[in-house]
């Protein structure tokens, strides 16, 4: 079987298995949003911090919960990592500096798991499990509870209450993350996964040197880290280290897990606004998006010009032997369209080309499908504006799901679609300005140019994927990049939340023949028409000075 | 029956095929000429302080500001002088696409201004002596004074008498209309001739806020505001402009770490071509031409707003008199009873009808001649005949000629009439007269009085006629996605035949005005939006709840001052072009915005490669239209995307072309056109552009 063929049937099973959970899993999770019973555990929870899990908030109280719930994880990460050198569990690992404390704390409280450091040189037991792991499933819940206050505003009418933060936050996490994260530590600990609390040990290498390798809750994390769209490896080489991703298997399930619940909640999102073809018509829109990605990056991958290449059978640099082209490029495009940031080779060692649709795939806000909650939001908001350009061709103000789009909607969906284009092309354009920064490439030219476009937009839309090579742990990356992590998280959230009061707040208006039909495959592809050219448009000049420059070199 | 005298001849010829062809919205010419008109106005536009209101265009006056001082800085530059002058072309090109659409209503205003002379009016003091006073010192309430020849000096309420009053400078109609103290028709208007008899009117309004002065600042544009689908477009515009702005804003950096230095010139063409430029340009334009449309259809919109409502309607409320059924009922067939001929009741039908001068009567004859071959006689050839005509008290005409007596009329007069003269009732006059109401019709009975006595020969069936093309244009409003209710004060027998015959989805039987709010309420509890047409007093609430409400002209100062918009012709049938220029209005922005966005991905792929394929010659494969040189790239996208506008202005004052279809296929249509063709487009025309500039001798 040829490299090609083996990447295609890894495509089509993974395509299977989407669609089997899709329905259960899209279901069971708009119910789990719906329901009006609390488990015991929950509230034991409510209780504990006293939240009222019954008391339906208008938008500014969600968003203030979201906020403070969030402004408290960082302060709390932070003094952890900076408090590491006295705790217990580190396995001697010193406190974290300042800049990358912080760095690492808005990186994973913004669902971004950027990474400035080495997991297995620099975080011992109890940051990684009682910090970095806590935040991997509660950064989830809050995306998925911010998705879900936007789909209650598009299914409620004459009412601004989106329901209770508190009550969403908690049963994203006891109904959805964690049950689906321990069958998938489960089965990735079957598949040779690690999982304990072992030491360093010093290993001695077949050429004579000598190796450490640390243990740790491996597995645990390493579920979450995917199926919370999270990305921030155990270890630096991420899923490319064994101990993370040890089998082809392993690797296909991880990309299953990265990817189920964004696509899975457009099912939620169906059941909850009450028409499963909504659903289904935005699931196209970002199936097309993925699956036209990954075609693209194989065919840059497998379509070699130099001989090292034509050997290798495709560019093989960066990638992982046991996983080659064909899956190195499915993970590579699927944790830049969710916004995992997981890796299981090297972006940077990628083609130009390859380079240059990992980054795009990011640019396109995370959305196809996005991050867990994010993704949804960032899509509707599109949707927004995609209907309201598109909505006037028929004759009619525009309206989506029955709510008129009109200047308080467009205006905070302007505001949405401004902010990560404005903090990706600043921070890179400053750094370029700057005479230290771009000291961090390694490279020079494009590429080098890339380093540091990849950074600021992996950083901006919370996807946490680095283009190797740069040297991201300095002040000035630091700070900029935790920056830019957190104000692209949460402003969008601002917006996100304040057009679900305003679009919770109206009256429906009735669909009739001269409604757009927005379930229809035209209104898909429209969409996604309008997402590429909308960000291709915005990223196309810094694009054309990184990768496409390297890529159309040869 | 109808006693009233009509004001004016009902539209009984709207909309037949032809007509509605032409009525079509889309229609409408464009003279170039005004393009050279308006270009003084075009320039005086280019004030800082008129620009910053389209903020697109606004960044392009900046752009082209700062070019035009960088060449200062280096004169002997022509790319800089040629780009900035393109760009000042592409702002003075907007603005004059505005100037045209506004030109348009400046004729009309003029026109309207020569109406509105100053007029010297006679107050009507409280002794009942009368003053001069010059029109503009009126104040509400005062009572003036107008005989034949007297301009009326503002609008008011007719208190007194009748007169005849030509009111073409407003209507443009030159037939006068009746208007008279009390009812429905008591309302005046300033500017207005009175052409016979005289009358006492009670101002209703201040100097300078009239009808007319208002009708003026509407169509010249002074109080045009930005509608709220407009401010959301202008917003959605800003936002995109402050992407792109961020896009090349920080391109610089970029640039010169890759090793070469943008100018001034080229970050701005790259800006100018990249912000929505063509929708920014036209959007204000089509607005106008919007409104003027609409104008143009004698129909005054008080605010924009209506217009944009107008195209999202989903409830009509249509009167059935006179928008769906012709303005009477007219005589269908005679039905004779047992006994009699269908000759004999024709025959006393037209007999008895000759002195009845109402539409119904005239209708019995005109189809006794059509169908029954009988010449219509004059009253008189028949020497010695008494003719009784008419009249609302009997419900009944006829004539008493040669000893015999004839009459015909509504059933309970001719009943009453034949037991009076000793007559019978045939058993089978009732169940014809029964089975013509099922049916919606009317019947009239026709009876003799002669040598075998009194007695009832037959029926007429009086029918309402549905206007022809009606039943079309609720199938196309259906396709549409607009539900019809048809509102009549029938009963709901003959309300459903005619609901059937005339194919609306639903009626309002017996409709009061309270029923009337009260359906409207329940309709827009339903999230949707009504349109109705009103003329009457009592119609002013239900006017001023429909989202777009259109009040006739003939109607009170009520029903005008509650609706938000006049219909000068009075014709209610309007009110579906009304919303077809509502939805064709709308549909003219979301296709010029999907151009104007699809057009910049032909404009990057003339520009990246021209500014860096010096410094990373693999990005000259981008220029996949082979454009001569790099400066001619630029130039050639710059100068699209000035000539675009100019060429675009056509279509923005006409609007797109508009057919009643289903949402599914017009979006279909129009992303065709306006969506790939906006992608398709500037390809073609810059290769074309850039092959002229490249004959230009002297330029690389």
């Amino acid at each position: 079987m040829g490299p090609v063929l083996a990447g295609v049937l890894q495509l089509l099973a993974l395509m299977v298995a989407l669609a089997l959970a899709y329905v259960p899993l899209g279901t069971y999770m708009a119910k789990v949003y719906s329901s009006d019973k609390h488990w015991r555990v929950e509230r034991w929870i409510y209780r504990a911090i006293g939240a009222h899990p019954n008391t339906e908030m208008r938008w500014p109280a969600y968003l203030r919960g979201v906020l403070a719930f969030s402004a408290v994880g960082v302060l709390f990460l932070y003094l952890l990592q900076r408090l590491q050198g006295v705790l217990p569990g580190s396995l001697g690992f010193s406190s974290i500096e300042p800049a990358q404390a912080f760095n690492t704390a808005a990186s994973f409280v913004t669902n971004t798991n950027w990474q400035s450091y080495s997991g297995e040189q620099a975080m011992g037991h109890v940051v990684q499990t009682a910090g970095l792991a806590v935040q991997n499933f509660v950064s989830a819940a809050v995306g998925i509870a911010v998705a879900v206050a936007l789909v209650r505003g598009f299914a409620r009418s004459r009412t601004g209450e989106l329901g209770n933060f508190w009550s969403d936050l908690v049963r994203g996490v006891t109904r959805i993350l964690l049950p689906g994260a321990a069958i998938a530590a489960v089965v990735l600990v079957a598949c040779g996964v690690i999982q304990n609390f072992s030491g360093i040990h010093e290993v001695g290498q077949f050429m004579g040197a000598s190796q450490q390798w640390n243990g740790g809750a491996v597995a645990s994390q390493e579920a979450i880290k995917e199926l919370g769209t999270n990305g921030g490896g155990y270890f630096n080489a991420n899923s490319a280290h064994p101990f993370e991703n040890p089998t082809p298997f392993t690797n296909l399930f991880e990309i299953f897990l990265l990817l189920v619940i964004p696509f899975s909640l457009t099912r939620t999102f169906g059941v909850m606004v009450g028409s499963v073809k909504q659903g289904y018509a935005i699931l196209a829109a970002m199936a097309s998006i993925w699956v036209g990605f990954v075609t693209l990056m194989m065919w840059t991958e497998f379509s070699h010009h130099g001989p090292a290449l034509q050997i290798a059978g495709g560019a093989m640099e960066g990638k992982e032997v046991r996983f080659g082209v064909g899956a190195s490029s499915i993970f590579a495009v699927s944790t830049t369209l969710t916004s995992t940031g997981a890796v299981d080779s090297f972006h940077s060692s990628f083609t130009g080309l390859g380079g240059g649709i990992a980054m795009l795939g990011m640019m396109l806000g995370e959305i196809a499908p996005g991050g867990v909650g994010s993704g949804l939001y960032g899509m509707l908001i599109m949707a927004v504006i995609a209907v309201f350009i598109a909505g006037l061709m028929v004759g009619r103000t525009p309206e989506y799901l029955g709510k008129k789009i009109g200047t308080r909607e467009i205006k905070l969906a302007a505001c949405y679609i401004l902010i990560t284009p404005a903090l990706v092309l600043i921070f890179a354009s400053v750094s370029m300005a700057l005479p230290t920064p771009p000291q961090s490439m390694l490279n020079s030219g494009a590429h080098g140019f890339s380093e540091v476009l990849y950074a600021f937009t992996s950083a901006s839309n919370n996807n946490g994927s680095a283009f190797a090579g740069l040297n991201a742990n300095t002040d000035w990356f630091n700070t900029m990049t935790g920056l830019a992590m957190l104000l692209g998280r949460f402003l969008p959230m601002i917006f996100v939340l304040a057009l679900a009061g305003s679009l919770a707040e109206q009256k429906p208006v009735p669909v009739t023949a001269g409604t757009l039909r927005t379930e229809k495959p035209l209104f898909a592809s429209l969409l996604v028409g309008a997402i590429l050219i909308i960000t291709g448009l915005t990223y196309f000049p810094a694009l054309a000075l990184g990768p496409l420059a390297e890529g159309l070199a040869s | 029956m109808s006693t009233a005298t009509p004001t004016r001849a009902p539209h009984s010829d709207v909309p037949t095929g032809h007509k509605a062809a032409e009525g079509r919205v889309g229609a409408g010419l464009f003279d170039p000429g005004q393009l050279v008109k308006s270009l003084p106005d075009a320039f005086r536009k280019l004030d800082p302080r008129v620009m910053v209101k389209s903020p697109v265009m606004f960044v392009v006056w900046i752009g082209s500001f700062l070019t035009t001082v960088f060449s200062f800085t280096d004169p002997g530059n022509w790319f800089g002088w040629t780009i900035s002058a393109w760009l000042w072309l592409t702002v003075v090109f907007a603005n004059l696409a505005e100037a045209v659409a506004e030109g348009r209503g400046k004729a009309q205003a003029d026109t309207l201004r020569k109406a509105k002379t100053d007029t010297v009016a006679r107050r009507l003091l409280a002794d009942g002596s009368e003053e001069q006073v010059p029109g503009t010192e009126l104040r509400i309430g005062d009572l003036v004074v107008c005989e034949a020849g007297d301009v009326i000096p503002g609008d008011g309420d007719v208190v007194e008498g009748v007169a005849s009053v030509d009111e073409s400078a407003i209507t443009g109609e030159s037939a006068p209309v009746i208007r008279e103290s009390g009812g429905d028709r008591s309302a005046v208007t300033g500017g207005t001739k009175v052409l016979s008899d005289r009358i006492v009117i009670r101002i209703t309004t201040k100097p300078g806020e009239t009808f007319i002065d208002r009708m003026i600042s509407l169509v010249e544009g002074a109080a045009r505001q930005k509608t709220p689908n407009e401010i959301a477009l202008n917003i959605l515009l800003a936002s995109l402009t402050i992407v792109f702005l961020l896009a090349v804003a920080t391109l610089p950096p970029f640039a010169a770490y890759a090793g070469t230095h943008l100018t001034m010139v080229v970050l701005v063409a790259l800006l100018v071509c990249l912000i929505p430029t063509t929708i920014g340009a036209l959007l204000s334009a089509i607005g106008i031409a919007g409104m003027d449309r609409l104008v143009q259809r004698n129909v005054l919109a008080m605010s924009g707003r209506a217009v944009e409502a107008a195209g999202d309607v989903s409830t009509l409320l249509l009167d059935k008199t006179g928008t769906i059924t012709l303005g009477n009922r007219q005589a269908a067939e005679f039905v004779p009873v047992s006994g009699t001929t269908e000759a004999e009741v024709a025959d006393a039908a037209q007999l008895s009808s000759l002195a009845d001068e109402t539409p119904e009567g005239r209708s019995v004859v005109v189809l006794a001649k059509e169908k029954y071959g009988l010449r219509e006689r004059h009253q008189g050839e028949l020497a010695g005949a008494e003719w009784i005509a008419f009249t609302a008290q009997t419900r009944m005409s006829g004539v008493d000629v040669d000893g015999r007596k004839i009459r015909k009329g509504a059933a309970g007069s001719v009943i009453t009439w034949v037991q009076e003269q000793g007559g019978t009732l045939p058993e089978d006059a009732d169940t014809i007269a029964a089975r013509i109401s099922e049916a919606g019709g009317t019947p009239l009975l026709v009876a003799v009085d002669d040598e075998r006595g009194a007695r009832v020969l037959g029926v007429i069936h009086l029918k309402d006629v549905v206007k022809d093309g009606m039943r079309e244009r609720f199938v196309e409003l259906r396709r549409m996605g607009i539900k019809t209710v048809m509102i009549t004060g029938d009963n709901p027998l003959t309300a459903k035949a005619i609901a059937d015959e005339a194919g609306v989805d639903d009626f309002l039987a017996e409709a009061t005005p309270e029923d009337k709010m009260a359906l409207i309420k329940r309709e827009q509890a339903g999230g949707k939006l009504v349109a109705m047409t009103g003329d009457g007093t009592n119609d002013a609430p239900a006017l001023a709840q429909a989202d777009v409400g259109v009040a006739m002209n003939t109607g009170t100062s009520a029903a005008k001052e509650a609706g938000n918009m006049v219909d000068l012709d009075s014709n209610p049938t309007k009110l579906i072009e009304i919303v077809e220029i509502g939805k064709q209005l709308l549909i003219t922005r979301g296709a010029l915005t999907t151009f104007s966005i699809a057009n910049d991905v032909a404009k990057y792929f003339a520009i990246i490669p021209a500014l860096f394929a010096a410094v990373y010659p693999g990005l000259d494969k981008l220029n996949i239209m082979g454009l001569s040189s790099p400066d001619s790239a630029i130039l050639s996208a710059v100068v699209f995307n000035a000539l675009i506008i100019i060429a675009l202005v056509p279509l923005s004052l006409r609007g797109v072309q508009y057919r009643p279809m289903s949402a599914d296929r017009m979006l279909r249509r129009n992303l065709t056109i306006y969506g790939l063709g906006g992608l398709i487009a500037p390809f073609i025309g810059i290769k074309i552009i850039d092959m002229l500039i490249s004959l230009i001798p002297g330029i690389r």
